[in-house]
Order: C-alpha cells, then sequence, then structure tokens
C-alpha cells in the first residue's frame, strides 16, 4: 500500500515501491483509478482516467496488478462505454445523469445469462491453443458472437460446458497447460488494450469496403483492412461522413469510438441507430455496432486510453473472423490528450508543443488494422478510419502531415465545398487511394470491367475543368473553345449529379456499386456523345441547354439501388437525344 | 483546517504564491488569503505536495507583503449557492452579489465545475426555436438544447444580435418566449453590459434574467471563474426548476486570453499562439454543460459571443471552438459595411443540428431543401459577383445577371432586416421562395419538382411580364 506525494492536474505522484510501468492503480480515498506512466526508485508518477479535485497528500493508493485492459465476451455489442470501458448505460443507473468520479462497473454485466453452444468438434483430451473457437453464443439476431481460447492459453482441453446458459464468470472448461497449471476457461477474457492481439500472418486486403458513397467507393476506394484518414476543418462535414460509412458500410462490425467530440453527436448516434436497419442484413444496426465515448467534456486522460481501447475490441472480433470496421473522431484529440500529458511531463516539445514520439505513436496504432489470418486459421480484418482535425484546416499541420506518411486513403475535406453545401466535401483534387489496383480488380470481376478506365476519364475531366475555371474566373466562359465549354459543363454534371450526395436524401443516400458505377458510366457517355458534336463543329451553346442535362442531374435521386432497371431505361435513351440535335444542327445551322 | 490561518508563504510571483509547511491540502480546494490591510482575497490550489502548495490568487498578487499574509484553506471547491432568488440578481465573477442587494442564502451549494454528463443520459435537442432572423431560422435554425456561438469582430454588432434573439426566441406556436436567460459577460466594457442590461429592462424580462458579470477592468483569475458559475446557475434552472434557459455568453476571446495568462504564470508548454495545450478541453468543460437530460424537462440553449481576433476564424479560439459547439453564425465586416443588419455571412456560417429540427412536422416540409438551394444559389451568385469585377457586368450573360440580381436582393432583404422585426419562419420561407423565383426552374435542382410547381413564382411572373 502506498500513499499520494504530490497532485498536479492529473499527474500524480505516488509512493509506490514494486510498480511496474503500465500498472493500474487506485488512488485516493473515493478510488480514482489511473495508470503508472514514470517510476523513480520508490515513487511513481501515475496519469488518472478521472479529475484529481479533492485529492489530498497522504491519501492510500495501491497497485492493482494489471496494466489497463478491456473485457472481451458477450454483452458488447449494442452496448456504449467510456474510454476506460466503463459501460456508460449501466455508470447511469448507478450514479445519475452526472458521471461520478469512482465509480466502478464491471464492463459486461455479470448477472445476465448467455447461451452458449459448445463446438461439437472440441473433444474432452485433445489439444487446444489460443484462438481456437469453444463454441457460440449468439448474441444479437445478426451476430454470432464465437468463444475464443485466451491468445496465450496453451495446452490440453481438460473439460468443455454442455450447451447450456452461463453468466459471463461462470466456468465453460478447462485447460492443461503446458507447466502443468490448470486454467479455468469462462465466456470472457481480458486482455492489455496496449498490446497488439497476436495473428498468424498478415494477408493481403483484397476486397473493397463498400459504404455506398460514391466519392469514395467509386474515386478513391478503400480495402477491407486498409488505414484511411479523414482529415477537414470543422464545419466540412467529418461527422456526417462517418456517420454515413458506419450506417451503409459493408463490414459486419462497427466500432465507433467519439474521442474528444461532441456530446449530443455521440446521443444523435445512440438514438438514431437503433431506428436504422443494417441494409446487408435488414436487422437494427446497433445489433453490429458498438460504441466508445469519451467526449469532450470527459478527462483527458482516458480520451488517450479509449483509441486503444477501441482497437483492442476491434482486433478481438477481427479473430473471430469478422471484417470490423472502426472510426475514430478524431485521432488529433488523441494526439492533443498525448500532448497534454508530455507538457506536464515536462517532455521537450517539437512541434506545435507535440512530443518527439507523436509520429510514431501514430503509426504504431494505425499499423493494428490489417486482413489477417487468426491464430485460428480463419480471416478477419480490421479496417481503421481516422477523422483528424487540423487546426485551421491547415494541413500541414503535425497531426495531419504524419498520419498522411501512414495512411493508404486519404479522404480530404474541403471547406469550400462544405460552404456551398457540396456533400460530401471530399475535394477530389487533394484525396488519394493507394488501393485503386487492388479494387480495380473486384470492380471488373463484380460490376463492371469498364471501371478504372471510367474512374480515370471522370477524374481527368474534373482536373481538366480546374484549369479551365480558373480562366474562366480571369477572363470570363465567353473566352473558351466550344469544347471548353462543354468540358466545364459536363465537370459540372459530374459534381451535382455525380459527386455530391445528400445523407439525407432516402433514396440516394446509398448506391449501390452498380448504380454507382451506372451513374458513372451515363454521365461520361453525355460528355462523350456532346463532345463529339461539339468536335463536329455544334456550338456549346446550344448544347448546353439541352434539357437532358438538368434531368441528369435529378437521376441519382429518383431511383434507389434496386430500381437500377428504370435508371438504365433512362440512360439508354441519351443517344437519341444528342441524335435530335445532329438532325437539328444539320438541318440549320451547319448547312448555314 | 478551515479554521488555522497559515502564514507561511514562502514566494510570490505574479499571481501566484508557494505555500510551505501545509501538508494534506485538497487539489483544487478554495483558499481564502487575507493581506497586511486586512483585505480579503480569493485563490485556488492548483499544485499541492507534502511540503509545499501551489496558490493562484484571483484578485492578483500585487502589493502582497509575504510576512504579513495569513492564508486559509477551506477545504472545499469554489461553490454557488443556488435558489429560485437567483433570478432577477446580478453577480460578479464568483458568484457575490454586485446589485447591492443581499447574498444568496441557500444550503445548496454547487460545486461550479460542475461533473460531465454523461452522453448516455443526454437526450438530442430536436425542438426548434424561432429567432425572428431569418439568416438563422431559414439557413442555420437554432434547436432547443444546441450551442451556437456567434463569431465576429471588432466593431460588428454581435450584441445587437445576441439581444435581438434573447428578446425573440421562442418555440414554433408558443405566443411568447417561455425562457429565462442567464447571462455571463468576461472581459466586455461597462458600455456592453449596460446595453445588454437596457435591453433586457426594456424588453421587461429582467426578473427573467439572472447575470454574471466581469468586467475588462476586473481580476483576470475571476474571469476562469465566471462562465462556471453562471452555468452552474444555468444547470440549477433548467434541471432542478425545469425552465428552458437560454445562455448568452460573451466574449470567449476574453476567457480564452485569460487563461493563456494564467498558464504562462503556471509555466505550461504552449501549443498554438501561446494557448496552452488543454485550451480546447477546457473550452469544452464549458461549451458540453448545454444540453438536454433524459425525462427531465428543462434545458440549455447556449450562445457564446467571441470576436475573431483579426477576424481570423483559423485563429485557435474560433477554431477550437467551432469543433465543440455545434455550428457557427458568423457575422461578416463586408455585410456590415454595406449596411446590412444582422450582418450574418451564411457560407461559413452552419448549424449541425438544423437537420434534426426542421421540416415536415417541424417547421415546413420545403425548409431542408430551399436551405440547400439557397446555399447553393447564393454561393454560385458570389462566384458571378467576383466574375463580374473582373470582367465587369455588361459582360455577363443573362443567365448570370440574373445571380448578380439574386445576389444583391438576399443580402438586403433576405439577410439584412431591422432590429425589431421578428418573422416567422413561414414568413422567412416565403420570401426565400420569392427569391429563388428571380432564378429559372431548372437552376433549382435542390428542391423537389413537386416543391418548385407548389412554391416556384417564375410561371406566374413571365406571365405577368
Amino acid at each position: 500500500m502506498g500513499k499520494i506525494l504530490e497532485i498536479n492536474g492529473p499527474l500524480v505522484k505516488l509512493e509506490l515501491p514494486e510498480t511496474v510501468l503500465g500498472e493500474q492503480v487506485r488512488v485516493g480515498a473515493i478510488g480514482l483509478v489511473g495508470e503508472v506512466i514514470g517510476r523513480d526508485g520508490d515513487t511513481a508518477l501515475a496519469q488518472l482516467y478521472e479529475d484529481t479535485a479533492g485529492l489530498k497528500p497522504g491519501e492510500v493508493a495501491e497497485g492493482l496488478g494489471w496494466p489497463l485492459s478491456v473485457e472481451l465476451g458477450p454483452g458488447l455489442l449494442n452496448a456504449i462505454f467510456d474510454g476506460v470501458q466503463r459501460p456508460l448505460n449501466a455508470v447511469w443507473e448507478k450514479s445519475g445523469d452526472r458521471i461520478a468520479r469512482g465509480v466502478a462497473v464491471p464492463s459486461l454485466p455479470r448477472d445476465q445469462r448467455w447461451h452458449f453452444v459448445p463446438d461439437p468438434e472440441r473433444r474432452a483430451g485433445a489439444p487446444v491453443a489460443g484462438g481456437d473457437v469453444l463454441g457460440t453464443v449468439r448474441e444479437t439476431e445478426s451476430i454470432q458472437h464465437r468463444i475464443l481460447v485466451p491468445p496465450l492459453t496453451h495446452g490440453e482441453l481438460l473439460e468443455l460446458a454442455p450447451e447450456g446458459d452461463y453468466t459471463v464468470e461462470e466456468s465453460i472448461g478447462r485447460v492443461k497447460m503446458a507447466d502443468g497449471r490448470i486454467d479455468k476457461l469462462r465466456l470472457f477474457h481480458r486482455w492489455p488494450v496496449r498490446v497488439p492481439r497476436p495473428f498468424r500472418r498478415r494477408d493481403h486486403a483484397v476486397k473493397p469496403l463498400i459504404t455506398g458513397q460514391r466519392i469514395l467507393d467509386t474515386f478513391y476506394p478503400l480495402l477491407k483492412g486498409g488505414k484511411a484518414a479523414i482529415p477537414g476543418p470543422f464545419g466540412a462535414g467529418k461527422t456526417m461522413l462517418q456517420q454515413q460509412i458506419a450506417r451503409w458500410c459493408n463490414a459486419e462490425i462497427v466500432i465507433y469510438v467519439g474521442c474528444g467530440e461532441r456530446g449530443n453527436e455521440l446521443t444523435d448516434v445512440l438514438e438514431f441507430m437503433p431506428e436504422l436497419v443494417d441494409p446487408h442484413t435488414g436487422r437494427p444496426l446497433m445489433e453490429r455496432t458498438l460504441l466508445v465515448a469519451n467526449t469532450s467534456n470527459m478527462p483527458v486522460v482516458a480520451r488517450e486510453a479509449s483509441v486503444y481501447v477501441g482497437i483492442t475490441l476491434a482486433e478481438y472480433f477481427r479473430d473471430q473472423g469478422y471484417d470490423v470496421v472502426m472510426v475514430a473522431d478524431s485521432t488529433s484529440r488523441w494526439a492533443e490528450a498525448l500532448r497534454e500529458v508530455a507538457g506536464r511531463l515536462g517532455q521537450m516539445p517539437v512541434e506545435e508543443g507535440y512530443p518527439a514520439y507523436l509520429g510514431s505513436r501514430l503509426a504504431a496504432f494505425y499499423e493494428r488494422a490489417g486482413r489477417v489470418e487468426t491464430l485460428s486459421g480463419g480471416h478477419g480484418s480490421v479496417t481503421l478510419i481516422g477523422a483528424v482535425s487540423p487546426p485551421g484546416g491547415d494541413f500541414s499541420e503535425p497531426v495531419t502531415s504524419h498520419t498522411k506518411e501512414i495512411i493508404q486513403t486519404f479522404w480530404a475535406l474541403s471547406k469550400e465545398l462544405a460552404d456551398a453545401r457540396h456533400y460530401p466535401a471530399v475535394d477530389w483534387l487533394e484525396s488519394f487511394s493507394g488501393y485503386v489496383p487492388s479494387a480495380a480488380k473486384w470492380w471488373a470481376e463484380n460490376v463492371d470491367p469498364g471501371w478504372e478506365a471510367a474512374r480515370g476519364e471522370a477524374l481527368d475531366l474534373l482536373a481538366a475543368s480546374e484549369e479551365l475555371q480558373r480562366i474562366v474566373n480571369l477572363v470570363g466562359v465567353e473566352a473558351l473553345s466550344s469544347e471548353q465549354r462543354w468540358t466545364l459543363e459536363a465537370a459540372g454534371l459530374l459534381k451535382e449529379g455525380l459527386l455530391q450526395q445528400a445523407a439525407t436524401d432516402e433514396i440516394d443516400s446509398f448506391a449501390s456499386p452498380e448504380k454507382q458505377y451506372a451513374l458513372l458510366a451515363a454521365l461520361l457517355e453525355i460528355y462523350r456523345q456532346g463532345m463529339k458534336l461539339v468536335k463536329l463543329g455544334a456550338p456549346a451553346r446550344r448544347l448546353i441547354q439541352m434539357p437532358l442535362l438538368a434531368q441528369a442531374r435529378r437521376w441519382k435521386s429518383q431511383h434507389k439501388s434496386e430500381e437500377l432497371a428504370l435508371l438504365k431505361e433512362k440512360i439508354a435513351r441519351i443517344p437519341a437525344d444528342f441524335a435530335q440535335i445532329a438532325l437539328d444542327y444539320e438541318q440549320s445551322g451547319h448547312t448555314a | 483546517m478551515k479554521n488555522v490561518e497559515f502564514r507561511t508563504a514562502s514566494s510570490v510571483q505574479g499571481g501566484l504564491i508557494v505555500m510551505g509547511g501545509v501538508t494534506g491540502v485538497a487539489a483544487g480546494s478554495r483558499v481564502q488569503l487575507k493581506d497586511h490591510a486586512g483585505r480579503l482575497r480569493n485563490g485556488l490550489v492548483i499544485r499541492s505536495a507534502d511540503d509545499a502548495v501551489l496558490v493562484e490568487v484571483f484578485e492578483g498578487t500585487d502589493d502582497l507583503d509575504l510576512e504579513r499574509t495569513w492564508v486559509r484553506f477551506l477545504d472545499e471547491p469554489f461553490k454557488l449557492p443556488v435558489s429560485r432568488d437567483i433570478l432577477g440578481r446580478v453577480f460578479n465573477g464568483a458568484g457575490l452579489p454586485r446589485d447591492g442587494r443581499p447574498p444568496i442564502i441557500s444550503a445548496d451549494r454547487r460545486d461550479v465545475n460542475g461533473e460531465p454528463l454523461n452522453p448516455a443520459a443526454r437526450a438530442y435537442p430536436r425542438e426548434f426555436i424561432q429567432t425572428g432572423i431569418s439568416a438563422i431560422d431559414g439557413m442555420n435554425s437554432l434547436t432547443r438544447g444546441q450551442k451556437l456561438p456567434v463569431f465576429s469582430g471588432g466593431g460588428l454588432p454581435h450584441n445587437r444580435v445576441a439581444a435581438q434573439i434573447v428578446r425573440q426566441a421562442k418555440l414554433l406556436g408558443e405566443e411568447s418566449s417561455e425562457f429565462v436567460v442567464v447571462f455571463a459577460a468576461f472581459g466586455a466594457s461597462n458600455a456592453d453590459a449596460r446595453f445588454f442590461q437596457e435591453s433586457f429592462e426594456e424588453s421587461g424580462v429582467l426578473n427573467k434574467v439572472v447575470m454574471f458579470l466581469n468586467l475588462a477592468d476586473e481580476p483576470v483569475i475571476e474571469r476562469l471563474l465566471t462562465p462556471r458559475a453562471a452555468l452552474t446557475a444555468a444547470e440549477y434552472l433548467a434541471f432542478d426548476l425545469d425552465y428552458h434557459v437560454l445562455v448568452v455568453m460573451t466574449d470567449m476571446t476574453a476567457y480564452a486570453e485569460a487563461l493563456r495568462e494564467v498558464a504562462v504564470l503556471r509555466g505550461d508548454v504552449p501549443a498554438r499562439k501561446g494557448y496552452p495545450g488543454y485550451l480546447y478541453s477546457d473550452l469544452a468543460e464549458i461549451y458540453e454543460r448545454a444540453g438536454r437530460i433524459k425525462n427531465r424537462r428543462g434545458s440549455i440553449t447556449m450562445i457564446p459571443v467571441l470576436s475573431m481576433p483579426s477576424d481570423d476564424i483559423t485563429h485557435p479560439i474560433p477554431d477550437l471552438t467551432g469543433y465543440i459547439t455545434e455550428g457557427q453564425i458568423v457575422l461578416g465586416r463586408e455585410l456590415a459595411n454595406q449596411g446590412v443588419y444582422p450582418p450574418v455571412t451564411v457560407l461559413p456560417s452552419l448549424s449541425r443540428l438544423m437537420k434534426d429540427g426542421i421540416g415536415k412536422n417541424f417547421t415546413r416540409e420545403d425548409h431542408p431543401h430551399v436551405a440547400s438551394q439557397l446555399f447553393a444559389s447564393y454561393a454560385k451568385a458570389l462566384e458571378v459577383r467576383g466574375l463580374a469585377a473582373i470582367i465587369g457586368a455588361e459582360e455577363l450573360s443573362d443567365a448570370d445577371r440574373r445571380y448578380l440580381q439574386f445576389a444583391e436582393a438576399f443580402e438586403r432583404r433576405f439577410i439584412g432586416q431591422g432590429e425589431d422585426e421578428d418573422r416567422s419562419v413561414y414568413e422567412t420561407l416565403n420570401l426565400a421562395w420569392d427569391l429563388l423565383s428571380m432564378l429559372p426552374p431548372e437552376a433549382l435542382i435542390r428542391v423537389s419538382e413537386e416543391e418548385l410547381a407548389k412554391y416556384h413564382k417564375w410561371q406566374a411572373m413571365a406571365e405577368a411580364a
């Protein structure tokens, strides 16, 4: 048993001999929990997850003997946890509307019984190893929770419980370890959050994550198991885009980590998600969702922990063979928490007050994403999407620039687009994706072989129009040739008819890959048909007045993804419209 | 400990004193100092060790004589006594009366720091508040429980706009406002404080207002306490007494500067522009106290006012604020110079909670689309205006010239309105359609075809012509 020596903000100096770095400590009369981050002889320095007001030097402190860990087992889905995995609903019942300090509630409910079905292949006397599936618990209608042997447990299975209802703490089996020790198996196990969970080997990511958002899927794809960042100034629609991804993406589990963000936004997710239906299973979306919430007014140190809690939960579901998406909103708040603690420790600041290890911490964190072969031989993936909140929208600041070097897909949000209410405000010139070649294979096999070429053509068109726009801004549109004017018009058509996608539009909120491609191909067809006429000498002015252009801008919100046939009918009529113009033009203008 | 006076101050440096030989003092506890002249000062323990305690003195440490300074540790955080009687009263930043009336006596004293609201206990803001200002109601709607700051600059009429919102805010369908107002001014000038006081008096709401004033010439450190005291009062009114509370705070920039001043004294590592790394967390502690709670009737809606240093929206204070609040109303110098009141620059303005508080069942079914169309058309119109400035308006096409007229009318008639003009949201939406009717229907793709048929007046206008 030790005692408090000094209190300085969230940092507490303790007299606590024989503690180890990373050990959890309980401090003071009200029992605040924290983590040892430094040791000097008999004194230890700990950062506490809760506000330290009221603590006094001389009060007790004790080491708990384990590092910051999460409980992994049935009861995770559909839940909302704080940054150190306290279940916020249970905390609410226990301590009221406001989070009282020192409140201790187990992460997983202890009294709930789960129906466990053992794997019939498992026999007593046979060897088992970490990561093996012992059996299943149907946790929600849509998700089968696979009960795993803890990663570090290997040996002979002495006993496995029969099918029945168990609480997470009851024994469901015993393993004789190599050293003769006997380990009890339960429905849950603990894992330290700062240690990546082991797997057999990394696999190549091969399948795109389909989000239903055209600017993402069609232009800057992300693969299952990939790493992406969404940087953007405030008001550029970061949160909205992340919610759209969480809502529509074709992952089996979605983990949303609200790290230092708005309380009302989380409430929105909490109230909104249960009403939504998972487009892939037809079940309520909450059944596959798990929230980790450390809002901006909650203590800073727990904010730093929250992203590790989130990624460990993600890895746990990956190890069960699921495709998991983790959205971290926002990694900048996490980095700031790091900075705040570093500042109090008196560490030398490097850029904008951030410690020198910012880049390596970020890299190590993103490295926990990936598609892997699990310990039991299955396949699972963690796709990591980190929001970045650059101060003043300046992408050259340390967190954004370090992140940019680490990730493969960069969805840059633009203030200008957001100001014009062009959503999603993903800038088509600044964004990039390193996954295009892999994605192209999938699109070619599953949607259309023309995808890669069409994508390239559209991006070229957008880039060309950007150049032209610069000229127009200087000398006006009259200075452009007919071909240039048509290019500009077609790019506008692409922006409004394809890139813009309103989250609130019931029909257009999600677009299947087939609908995405059909629209892209259709708009490019309009561009080409028009260009052909312009090259023959038809004035662009005449083409721009075609009612087709206004109609095509509305196609996206007229037909759902399931009604592709209706959309295709309209597309089939494109050549006829142009043929009519060609006819008119030949009869009148051309001869004159 | 409360009753013991220590005279062991060992060093003093700009606002901070170090006390030696005191043991077992709680971090964050309140301190009372008596100087050689018998004057009382307030302080706060910011660092506590076995052998020494660091105390921040609110009224400053000027002419403090260490040998003749007596210090008492009160062993509790700063608390505000609350009761129904706070309505109609004026307090200083530390919650003491400054209206010459007796102090509030109540057994119910609340820690001004509050405790974080459990996200699971929050209720999502969905009720549309009509402010009577078109630029806000039509395009950046406010909802009950939202925090929507006004970003302004020196010389812009943010105080008048804030006062107009306070006067006119009401829920749709309500005859008169059922709000109570908590008003906090820190670092404000005497003139500003008087402006609000008079404005509340004129509209006869003074007995429904609680004021917390820390003026520009008053102790800087007390400024850090002012919003916290005000919000403690607001929380009591909202969640104990079921009132709908509108909190107006001005000026958050003065608050952040006070925070920087203290951080420098403490020796904290600066992050951007000398502001401490915890500016974000500190501001969040204040802003996040707005909201609604499940199963409680009251609510806290917050309108913080802040002036952007050199009109720079990327300055750390507006920047971090924008990341915490649910949108922002930006006032612009260009419009103000053209005599447009309220000079709301709509493009960078935003209300994040708008989508859930407007439309069918809330305001009118066309509201979301109309707002989106106004944004898009005005953005396009500004592009055309930029072009006209270069090549001259004569060179513009007919279509472009229409946009130019639209921009002009939009700024004068839609954004611009009288300081006493209280427009209903329906008036605002009808006005929006009048303006959108200056543009041809094919240019309006954000509104649906049904809405065009119902509200767009192009056809009628063309026929009349």
